[in-house]
């Protein structure tokens, strides 16, 4: 697998909510192929990092780079290059599944007539096969987190970033979407940020700790859980009783 | 035009007609401007009826009403143009799309827009029927409903930035229906139009400048006014959201 290749480039970003920080001189790359796990306690900063990055919220400070666009001087390009999964899945309940994604491809820039093609194969990756015609607010929670990652894979994009992707599946859900990150992995670089530490065992190549707005461990996992290590341990280390 | 402005027009425009509540809005403006229709046109024919015509009568009077139809309406059809997308979510699918803030206000603009007009199509069928029968003023129905096309677009542009305030769309359509009233009703505050505050608050008012497209009066300063207006709030809109994007 390749990994040299940058794909985002995060330089001292910060944040404030009034005076509030969210995050502090954040700092990161992320490469072409490998999954990265944002890993923090509730509040650490995650959503506000990863709504940075996708141009949701914009940075007091610092730069994001997505694939060498800015996403604050050259945000078409830089956000073609992004499928996004917010926390609060971003869907309209009032649409049916085929017409909801459609318009995300469109809002995406998918060509005219590549979006037969794009929606067919997004639906297969994510098992929604002969549903395209089921209104979204009749899912059940897996089939809309299911339709919510098929949104942000739609367009091919060369990043795609989850926000707590598995957050209240049951644990079958939970393995078929962490099934469905590997598959993804393949083609695609993926940030997703969590708050349950095995999920970042089972899914991550690599593990971003962020605590209070700060970066307090950038690391490969093979790296870290040498010898008696723990990412429980470690985690609670970093991120533990001040 | 911009393919993602007509875009998130027309997803506004579909998802608008899967809900009852475009479809029951049409219904009421109809019923409600038909009755405005109704009674001026019995008054005409009865035999001691003004020397006024007809379409002075009839038609200048439906119209005149219909605005305050649409206006107390209003409220209803813009409040959850941007709240809704906030409440819902999915204003972040749009915010990390490779389109605009200006393309997303401009789009639900266009949008409500389109939904105006087809108002205005519908009860302007009312007047017409009449041609089977009579002559009529064409060139008054014409200034008349480019009038009221202009007073909707500044409504639903005051709408707009309302709804951008906030994430209920309640709040939202209780607050555009206070600034439409106040919109409305100060011009009383002109009915003595000699001094100069009176004659400023009697201009100010979104009604006045309606009356001169009523009597046929196709004065440009009228028009100017309503561009102005819905100028004015559709850039406060996209201030709004992208001020939120920086710090909120």
């Amino acid at each position: 697998m390749k990994k040299d290749k940058v794909l985002i480039s995060v330089n001292s970003l910060s944040r404030f909510y009034g005076q509030k920080c969210a995050i502090e001189n954040i700092s990161f790359d992320a490469h072409q192929g490998e999954i990265l796990g944002l890993l923090g306690p509730n509040g650490a900063g995650k959503s506000t990092t990863m709504q940075i990055i996708c141009g949701v919220i914009a940075a007091n400070n610092g730069s994001v780079s997505i694939v060498g666009h800015d996403i604050h001087d050259a945000p078409k390009q830089a956000k073609q290059n992004i499928g996004f999964l917010p926390e609060e899945l971003p869907l309209y309940h009032d649409l049916n599944i085929d017409e909801y994604l459609l318009y995300s491809a469109k809002l995406r820039g998918v060509k005219k007539t590549k979006l037969e093609n794009a929606l067919t194969s997004c639906k297969q990756r994510c098992g929604l096969e002969n549903m395209g015609s089921h209104l979204i607010q009749n899912l059940s929670k897996g089939f809309k987190q299911r339709v919510g990652i098929a949104q942000a894979i739609i367009h091919t994009p060369s990043i795609i970033i989850l926000d707590e992707p598995t957050s209240g599946l049951d644990p079958k859900q939970i393995l078929e979407i962490r099934g469905l990150m590997h598959e993804l992995s393949k083609d695609h670089s993926i940030i997703l940020s969590t708050h349950i530490l095995s999920e970042v065992e089972a899914v991550c190549d690599r593990v971003l700790i962020i605590n209070k707005g700060n970066i307090v461990l950038d690391q490969y996992l093979k790296e870290l859980l040498t010898g008696n290590n723990s990412l429980e341990s470690v985690f609670l280390n970093l991120t533990g009783e001040q | 035009m911009n393919n993602n402005i007509i875009l998130i027009a027309i997803n506004e425009l579909r998802r608008f007609f899967k809900s009852p509540l475009a479809w029951i809005i049409l219904a009421v403006v109809q019923f409600l401007v038909a009755i405005f229709f109704y009674v001026p046109l019995v008054m005409y024919l009865q035999p001691a009826s003004t020397a006024a015509g007809l379409t002075d009568t009839v038609v200048s009077t439906m119209y005149g009403f219909a605005a305050y139809i649409i206006l107390i309406i209003s409220p209803l059809l813009t409040m959850r143009l941007i709240s809704e997308e906030r409440q819902l979510g999915t204003i972040k699918l749009l915010l990390s799309s490779p389109i605009s803030i200006t393309e997303i206000v401009l789009g639900k603009f266009l949008g409500i827009t389109i939904f105006y007009l087809l108002i205005l199509l519908m009860i302007t069928l009312m007047p017409l029927s009449l041609l089977f029968g009579t002559q009529l003023d064409l060139g008054q129905i014409a200034s008349s409903l480019v009038g009221l096309f202009l007073l909707t677009t500044s409504i639903a542009s005051i709408g707009l930035f309302l709804s951008s305030l906030t994430n209920s769309p309640t709040i939202s359509a209780v607050s555009t229906f206070g600034i439409l009233l106040l919109l409305l009703i100060i011009k009383v505050g002109g009915t003595n139009a000699s001094s100069m505050t009176a004659l400023i608050f009697s201009y100010i008012s979104i009604d006045s400048h309606y009356n001169n497209f009523l009597t046929g009066l196709f004065n440009s300063a009228d028009i100017f006014y309503y561009i102005i207006l819905t100028t004015f709030f559709i850039i406060l809109c996209i201030w709004r959201l992208d001020a939120e994007r920086t710090y909120g």
